[in-house]
């Protein structure tokens, strides 16, 4: 437990001192706080669209902004991820190989699936710290709104963005753990997650068998239920399995580096 | 301390350790000598538990270094060749990450920290961000976590690499005050570091074990004899005919060195004969003078040479 944590500490020390951190999750909250804008812009405008609509047909106006405004945003938030997020893992085991100090920790009373739990938490604690100031703009809506909808739908939107992001953390460490270059490991990565997405678009509406399986196993189709404040147990599994799948592997491969030449 | 019995390690059809069997006693420095390739690295991967044997068995500390890996690297210390260190860390917090995950408790941090700063002399460079220091630092640094936890086995991969002069006797200072608690095997292409700081050495060429034996066994069984050189000024015939003369004395070679007019001489004798005295006394007896007299031994770097250049799976005694 504590080598978990020393290499947890560790990380997050690399986190903060390295530019790239910085420099990737300045860019995701100017391009969140950008798109939060037009969202709740277009979300108000339509509204009061539909609101005049409704007086002039005498139908209520039935347009609930901050549960759109939270779907969009989270939608997209969830785009942005897909490229935000191999920058954030293409260093986490090839700095190490090309430092040598993977030969340390390999050489410490340390085992593989600590070294791995210890980079994925301090990674997922990066992507909190990352999420957190679009959340303060989530709540600023939520009070200001009348009446104020139920904080779980906003809760849920972000414990679905904590899966999904969690899911490809793993998997980007994963990728890392395979090469010694980090860019291999990005372009890798952002590949995968492209064949991800492009496996999600494609399946979606399709009605065959196979295409319903693919659809199932597409990583961002369980996301949508979260964004729309619905916790789908099946969603929670899918979402556990795939880290729990990608951490193994990268156990595997962390262990496979032992039986590599030099 | 360290067993090593029959190990090989082989990468498809190469073989980089070829049936490699040693020991390494408690307290004792070991040294490991070999050209580059030779299978020096490997060795030590396999017995810091980085990789595994393909065959044999290694033991540490009683532990095997397969099936009890965990335990065996609580109990080692190692510098591989490049300084494994984290180049965004202050040295302080680096040692102390390495006391965190040698499993150190952490009330014994502070202490080691201060211990192993005070013995690689980096105590003014302990605030340092690590890739601020020059090469000769970082080294240090590396050095510095093979101690930190006070390990029992320290194995060391080319330990005074890039460092300049001064560092390297510190550093081989360092290693000779650290034997006996500890139990070392350090590896080095410099061979007067090898006859000075080791009490036995391990020559390995491609894989294979060439020798092993103490530094100065090695000199004088390879050698076969004694040389002994002497300088004096003398007519040449006359001075081969003198110590030619001298029982146990089986080649003389006289050699004019021409500008002072001194003559030097080099006389051979059989393993075991001493002829020093008796060179001495013929030479007074003849009134000449006794410029110099030395014996020349076979150095290391000669035996290492023809061990690993002969293919020798034995060392041979030369002509």
């Amino acid at each position: 437990m504590r080598s978990i944590y020393a290499i947890y500490r560790k990380e997050m020390g690399h986190y903060f001192v390295s530019p790239i951190a910085y420099v990737v999750v300045g860019l995701f909250l100017i391009l969140c706080g950008f798109f939060f804008n037009l969202y709740l812009s277009e979300a108000i405008r339509a509204s009061m669209e539909a609101q005049m609509q409704g007086a002039q047909f005498g139908m209520p106006a039935n347009f609930d902004v901050p549960s759109e405004v939270i779907r969009m945003f989270l939608g997209v938030l969830a785009l942005f991820l897909l490229f935000f997020i191999p920058m954030v893992t293409m260093g986490s085991y090839s700095d190490e190989r090309r430092r040598g100090t993977m030969e340390l920790l390999m050489t410490s009373p340390i085992t593989e699936s600590q070294i791995v739990l210890g980079k994925f938490f301090a990674s997922l604690t990066l992507f909190a710290v990352m999420l957190l100031p679009t959340a303060s703009y989530i709540l600023f809506m939520w009070f200001k709104s009348e009446p104020m909808p139920p904080v779980r739908v906003a809760a849920t939107g972000y414990l679905g963005l904590l899966l999904f992001g969690g899911a490809l953390l793993a998997l980007g460490q994963f990728l890392s753990s395979l090469t010694e270059n980090p860019i291999i490991a990005a372009v890798l990565t952002f590949a995968a997650f492209l064949l991800l997405w492009a496996l999600d678009f494609g399946s979606s509406g399709a009605a065959g068998t196979f295409e319903q399986v693919v659809h199932y196993l597409s990583v961002i189709n369980h996301y949508q239920g979260f964004t729309q404040g619905v916790i789908d147990t099946s969603a929670l599994v899918y979402y556990f399995s795939f880290i729990a799948l990608f951490i193994f592997l990268t156990v595997r491969s962390v262990d496979s580096m032992r039986w590599r030449r030099a | 301390m360290i067993e090593v019995q029959d190990v090989t390690k082989s990468y498809g059809t190469t073989t980089a350790v070829d049936h490699v069997s040693f020991t390494v006693n408690k307290g004792e420095i070991l040294g490991f000598l070999g050209p580059n390739g030779a299978g020096k690295t490997t060795t030590m991967r396999i017995l810091t538990g980085y990789m595994p044997a393909t065959s044999g068995t290694a033991r540490v500390s009683g532990f095997d270094v397969f099936k009890d890996s965990l335990q065996v690297r609580r109990h080692i210390g190692y510098l591989p060749e490049a300084p494994p260190v984290y180049a965004d860390m202050s040295v302080q917090s680096y040692l102390e990450f390495v006391l965190r995950i040698k499993n150190v408790p952490s009330e014994k941090h502070a202490a080691r920290v201060d211990d192993a700063l005070a013995k690689t002399n980096l105590g003014d460079k302990r605030h340092e961000l690590i890739k601020r220091l020059s090469r000769g630092y970082k080294q240090r640094v590396g050095l510095a976590q093979a101690l930190v936890h006070d390990p029992e086995v320290i194995i060391l991969d080319e330990p005074t690499v890039g460092l300049d002069p001064k560092q390297i006797i510190e550093v081989r200072n360092l290693i000779k005050a650290l034997a006996g608690s500890h139990t070392i095997i350090l590896s080095t292409h410099i061979l007067p570091e090898v006859s000075m700081t080791c009490d036995r050495v391990v020559i390995i060429n491609k894989g294979k074990i060439v020798a092993v034996d103490t530094p100065q066994n090695l000199t004088s069984q390879l050698r076969g004899g004694q040389r002994i050189h002497v300088e004096t000024q003398a007519p040449e015939k006359q001075l081969q005919e003198v110590l030619s003369k001298i029982p146990g004395a089986s080649r003389v070679q006289v050699i004019a060195s021409g500008s002072d007019g001194h003559v030097s001489a080099t006389v051979e004798s059989a393993q075991g004969q001493d002829v020093r005295s008796q060179i001495t006394a013929q030479i007074v007896q003849k009134g000449w003078p006794l410029y110099e007299l030395r014996g020349l031994n076979l150095s290391l770097e000669d035996i290492f040479l023809q061990l690993t250049t002969d293919d020798a799976a034995h060392a041979q005694p030369s002509n």
